[in-house]
């Protein structure tokens, strides 16, 4: 029966032409402008390290007080003095401190001009807790912090500009005049949005990074920042170690906690720390502390532009009317049939039959609907670098889950917006349609 | 007209009469929520910076081995004789900024040194003597910085120069009275600065919503900044020498000395290129809201038209009895306008609400201002337009309906 119901359904679509045309471009446009835009919502809303978003937290400290914070917020870093407290104290399993860094290697091999290199300080920590791959070697250790060891971990993409993608563990890197030994290189990694350096650097939906050294190792250097400084009040520092005990704060920190237990315990161990500052007379206002894991930060942080939700949230009432069109066509379209329905009932059809037969030829609209809509889908990915900016448009590519969405999206949408249609086919009376004949 | 037999007539096609009002009704909430985003988006696209746009280029220089102060400064002075030099170019200066940069340096400013709540925020240019003429800045009160003024500062070290320049903008917002010139502002220091003149406009480096209160108020210090990371080139050519001297610029700092960085895609930015980075999301959007409101119209017309042929089809021999009763063709035109007039008023009643409720959900979920009255009730009148155009083509076939029609029995 559904074969003979799908032959009766293609068939009405050839029945009239204009009204089917008109009912497949809705459909194609509608579900169309909603795949484009939930490609790039998707692309750049997504969870960044889902097995492990949950259990990493950045601890914010307020260590600007009420009159300066962020309207009751606390600075989204840390200054210098409450990160390395932080540090000392290693309250959590694991944890890191970490800082963008743009740094110059200099010519050699066939380069005859110097290129420039962004990294990231960090401790050696940071590479369990955000699950970096590895191709060569690995990240380094606690005693390397403490050593302040003059080591580097190397992307597999800086490696290939570097060395031809050869194991480099070992071998000798020289940036902004400073030698640095390889200890790993990463496999490709880059987590977007990058959620562990929102904080300036390079933007969420960048290129994967060149490299990482230890954090200690770029205090020791005095390497600056190439991510943003915020201060507040009156500023005094006329030199970097006044500015390493100012107010200024630039560092991100991270931590890893396993358990609800281990945030509790994290959580007050943060409320007495701004306590004892406010005890010591460094802060005068009560504790203003928070501990966000992953997912509340990137929402805190605002991380998916506005116009990426706009888009999206306008293309789904814009799907949404196509459907009311598709609702009000398919009625116009099946009632127009009463006398055939009529003759149909009369010669013993179900409710039930007649029922399934229109939800079929609706499904056949929409399967219709549904590659229109999928041609549209291709050629707007392909042209959405012209509604997004470049780093937000690259990230949206057509692939297999979303064409298997759009499909099924606009054969349930049709489907669903035929219930009524149908249900108002199959209450035709036979009798009725039979005695004005 | 009567109204009475239409809403009796209605009444018997409640479901195609509710799905013409609602599709009517969303239709009108969306395209008046969209309309207002790219006249939003337009507006702020099309905002005058104050610079010479259509001469300007900036370099951005990163340092590959400088890391003394003195080193750099000298560098930096080597570097702007060199471009100064340049056929093309009328000027030169170094900065650590440019307006529509994206994100920049910003300082809080006060008007007393003890005073904790800030007046305002005013995004900081540093440059040297060629700054003001550099960027092509109107000065309208006051004096240029002198050469003597000029001095160098390096990372950390946080001094403020005894002179500034300011916008406009940001005079009035300090001293609304005019007397700006002279006076002192203190910017995140105890230390003075007084205002030594004031150029008519200068849009800040970072453009986003938080900054819109702060629109143009920035501030010029008489400073080069010696950071071992680098420095930002802004170089304005002779007029039509844009091209060349894009070309001659990178290629005689190179000369001047190879241990550099100038990103060979990014690293030399026209303004127009500037402009077209720092405002692509806002174009991106105007474009994705036009065409969605284009295509949602037409849809909707299409549905109009597609139900009421159907109602036409149905009532043909309701039609033609009237005709042969003595309807005149205007009255069977007019019962279809009016028909569709009436639903159409019923939509957008809805979708006025509808289109408030949707600005408000918007203002407190994602950066949105109140949408203006006016645009609703432009949609209001467009859409209804839109329907009486929709069906008068099915109106005008009714009208045609024969009398004979009333004595056939299909």
């Amino acid at each position: 029966m559904f074969g003979y119901y799908l032959e009766l359904g293609l068939r009405s679509l050839r029945r009239n032409p204009a009204l089917t045309a008109l009912m497949v471009m809705a459909i194609g446009f509608g579900v169309a402008a909603s795949m484009i835009t939930w490609s790039v919502f998707r692309a750049v809303s997504g969870n960044p390290i889902p097995d492990k978003s949950a259990q990493l937290f950045t601890p914010q400290v307020d260590s600007w007080g009420p009159q300066q914070n962020l309207k009751g917020e606390p600075p989204e870093a840390l200054n210098y003095v409450d990160a390395m407290a932080l540090m000392r104290t290693h309250e959590a399993k694991r944890q890191t401190l970490l800082y963008p860094v743009q740094l110059s290697v200099l010519p050699g091999g066939d380069r005859s001009l110097p290129i420039a290199a962004n990294g990231y300080a960090v401790y050696g920590d940071f590479f369990p807790m955000f699950e970096v791959p590895f191709l060569y070697g690995s990240g380094w250790n606690t005693a390397d912090d403490q050593g302040r060891e003059a080591v580097v971990v190397l992307s597999a993409e800086f490696n290939q500009k570097l060395f031809d993608g050869a194991n480099s563990v070992g071998r000798e890197v020289t940036l902004e005049g400073h030698d640095y030994r390889v200890v790993g290189v990463t496999g490709h990694w880059n987590p977007r949005p990058r959620f562990f350096a929102l904080f300036g650097g390079s933007g969420p939906f960048s290129d994967p990074t060149d490299f990482y050294l230890p954090f200690t190792r770029a205090l020791d250097l005095q390497i600056d920042t190439a991510g943003n400084n915020s201060c507040r009040g009156s500023l005094t520092f006329t030199n970097r170690n006044d500015w390493l005990q100012s107010n200024c704060v630039w560092v991100s920190p991270w931590v890893e906690l396993d358990s609800a237990a281990e945030v509790a315990r994290y959580r007050s161990f943060l409320e007495a720390y701004a306590a004892d500052q406010q005890r010591a007379g460094r802060f005068a206002w009560a504790p203003n502390v928070r501990l966000r894991d992953v997912m509340q930060w990137l929402d805190y942080e605002h991380v998916v532009p506005s116009e990426s939700s706009i888009a999206l949230l306008v293309s789904l009432g814009f799907f949404a009317i196509c459907l009311v069109n598709t609702i009000g066509l398919l009625l116009a379209k099946f009632l127009r049939r009463a006398n055939e329905i009529g003759v149909r009932r009369a010669l013993g059809a179900s409710r039930r039959e007649i029922y399934t037969q229109y939800l079929i030829e609706a499904a056949t609209v929409g399967l219709a609907g549904g590659v229109l809509g999928l041609l549209f889908t291709a050629l707007g990915v392909s042209g959405v670098g012209l509604l997004f900016p470049p780093e937000i448009a690259r990230l949206a590519h057509l692939d297999l889950s979303l064409v298997g969405l759009t499909l099924v999206v606009a054969i349930l949408a049709t489907v669903a917006a035929a219930f009524y249609p149908a249900w108002r086919a199959a209450k035709v009376q036979p009798a009725w349609q039979l005695k004005s004949n | 007209m009567h109204i009475k037999p239409i809403l009796a007539a209605l009444r018997r096609h409640k479901a195609g009469t509710v799905l013409i009002a609602l599709q009517i009704a969303l239709t009108l909430a969306i395209v008046c929520n969209a309309l207002f985003i790219i006249h939003q988006r337009l507006a702020h696209l099309s905002e005058p910076t104050g610079v010479d746009e259509a001469n300007l280029f900036v370099i951005e220089n990163q340092w590959a081995g400088q890391t003394s102060n003195p080193q750099i400064d000298a560098q930096i002075r080597a570097d702007l004789v060199a471009l100064r030099q340049l056929p093309g170019v009328r000027d030169a200066s170094p900065s650590n900024a440019y307006p529509l940069e994206g994100s920049g340096w910003d300082d809080f400013i006060t008007l007393t040194p003890d005073q904790t709540e800030k007046t305002t925020d005013a995004a900081v240019y540093l440059g040297d003597e060629h700054l003001i003429d550099t960027l092509g800045l109107q000065l309208v009160a006051g004096r240029n910085f002198r050469a003597d003024e000029v001095n160098s500062v390096g990372l950390h070290q946080y001094s403020v120069s005894p002179v500034v320049i300011v916008t406009r903008a940001l005079a009035e917002r300090l001293y609304p009275d005019g007397s700006a010139l002279g006076k002192p502002l203190y910017a995140m220091t105890s230390t003075p600065s007084t205002i030594i003149g004031v150029v008519d406009r200068l849009q800040r480096q970072g453009i986003d919503a938080w900054s819109d209160s702060y629109a143009y108020q920035s501030m010029l210090w008489p400073q080069r900044l010696d950071m071992p990371r680098g420095i930002i080139y802004i170089v304005r050519a002779k007029p039509g020498q844009l091209a060349a001297a894009m070309r001659e610029a990178p290629a005689a700092l190179y000369t001047q000395n190879r241990m550099r960085i100038i990103d060979p895609k990014n690293g030399v930015l026209s303004f127009a290129q500037v402009r077209e980075r720092a405002y692509d999301s806002d174009r991106g959007m105007a474009i994705l809201m036009g065409i969605i409101s284009v295509v949602l119209l037409a849809i909707t017309a299409a549905g109009i038209v597609g139900l009421t042929s159907f109602w036409v089809g149905q009532r043909r021999r309701q039609i033609g009895i009237r005709r042969a009763l003595g309807a005149t063709r205007n009255d069977i035109l007019n019962y279809f306008l009016t028909e569709n007039l009436l639903i159409g008023a019923m939509g957008v009643l809805i979708g006025a609400v509808l289109a408030l409720v949707i600005n408000l959900w918007m203002i407190a979920h994602v950066e949105m201002s109140r949408l203006p009255l006016a645009y609703v009730l432009a949609g209001v009148v467009m859409l209804l337009l839109l329907g009486q155009g929709a069906v008068l083509a099915p109106a005008l076939r009714a009208s045609h309906v024969s009398p004979v029609e009333a004595t056939r029995s299909v």
